[in-house]
């Protein structure tokens, strides 16, 4: 499966590993030559350099064939511009956009960009939500920040370790979506326990969020 | 006289700084946008118009030079890529009815044409004149 990456440096190189990783074929564009090289060099990938949003060049890259399309430089209409190419007149089935701008995000889905993400915008919402709490190991905003998936580690200690769902009486708006015991991954019921060294998969509306993380860890948030 | 219109300049090089210029001129009411204040030095004198600071594919910057109430946004900057979002944000954001943007690529042209956008490619019009104009001249002095 290929996907193109249009944009340069550290991002694109780690984003080409987990590509490859997953059993994608990655095909970069980047603007700068000596990235390019660099890029060539390390990478088992195929590396153009020239303007990601230029036609011959997406053509020249596969765009075609590709399953998705990823833009990452740090200029918002080149990327806006390279993915609505990549859509048109390629019919690249799905394309994701980094904008540097948070305002942009909400105007790209609007222009067409299946998935919008703003570092800016993720940064904001991490510390927003208290992410800096050791239980905390993972947090995912969706729907523009509408909803978030936390991934939460339970430890010996917590007012939640040993009870039951029931007995929880988790905030309206929250909910445990899954536990990961081990290799095992349940959808806990209302006799089920939790136990140390769970992970839970905890679903909330941000109003909510606070009120849940309370409820399972004791803190105050 | 026609009735003035509210036009939004965006870009004040060459092409920007002879629309801004041209349409104040008219007696149209202009804003030109820039990201570098030195842009505007290409304005004439008579130029009576606003100028707005900032990098135009921010929508705060569109907000500052009133977008929502132009007639017509014009997309004269340097980049292709910054006129074609643009000129999308002023459609689809600010809802104007009227948008016109530069495009220098020709096959950027054309995809973006069958999006319904508006769009004048120096390019493509020199290239035209160009060629025109050479056949015009094996017609009339057939070698």
């Amino acid at each position: 499966m290929k996907a193109v990456i249009i944009g340069g440096g550290k991002v694109v190189y780690f984003l080409a590993k987990v590509f490859i990783s997953k059993g994608y074929e990655p095909v970069i564009i980047d603007q700068d030559k000596e990235d390019c090289l660099w890029l060539s060099q390390q990478l088992k990938a195929m590396v153009l350099h020239g303007d990601g949003s230029r036609p011959a060049l997406l053509e020249e890259a596969g765009a075609r064939e590709a399953v998705a399309v990823l833009a990452v430089t740090p200029r918002d209409q080149d990327n806006l511009v390279a993915c609505q190419l990549a859509a048109k007149m390629f019919g690249v089935p799905r394309t994701l956009a980094l904008v540097n701008d948070p305002e942009n995000q909400e105007v790209f889905h609007r222009l067409g960009v299946s998935v919008a993400f703003s570092t800016t915008h993720i940064m904001a919402t991490l510390i927003e939500q208290q992410a800096g709490l050791e239980e905390v190991v993972n947090l995912l905003p969706v729907a523009q920040g509408k909803v978030t998936v936390t991934e939460l580690l339970l430890h010996q200690g917590l007012p939640s370790v040993g009870r039951t769902m029931q007995e929880l009486d988790m905030p309206a708006g929250s909910l445990i979506g899954a536990v990961i015991r081990g290799e095992q991954v349940m959808v806990p019921r209302g006799p089920d326990r939790l136990q140390d060294g769970d992970r839970l998969l905890l679903i909330s509306t941000p109003e909510s969020y606070g009120p849940a993380l309370r409820c399972l860890m004791g803190k105050e948030v | 006289m026609p009735k003035s219109l509210f036009i939004v300049v965006v870009g004040c090089g060459r092409l920007g700084s002879l629309l801004a210029n041209g349409l104040s001129r008219q007696g149209h009411n202009v804003v030109v946008v820039d990201r570098r204040e030195e842009a505007f030095a290409e304005l004439s004198v008579e130029f009576s118009g606003f100028k707005v600071v900032g990098d135009a594919v921010e929508s705060e910057t569109l907000r500052k030079a009133r977008a929502a109430d132009a007639d017509c946004i014009i997309a004269a900057a340097e980049e292709d890529n910054v006129n074609l979002m643009v000129a999308q944000v002023a459609k689809e954001v600010f809802g104007v009815k009227r948008v016109i943007a530069r495009v220098a690529e020709p096959a950027r042209e054309l995809a973006y044409r069958q999006l319904n956008i508006e769009t004048v490619s120096p390019t493509s019009l020199a290239g035209d004149h160009v060629l025109m104009s050479l056949a015009r001249d094996q017609k009339e002095n057939p070698s």
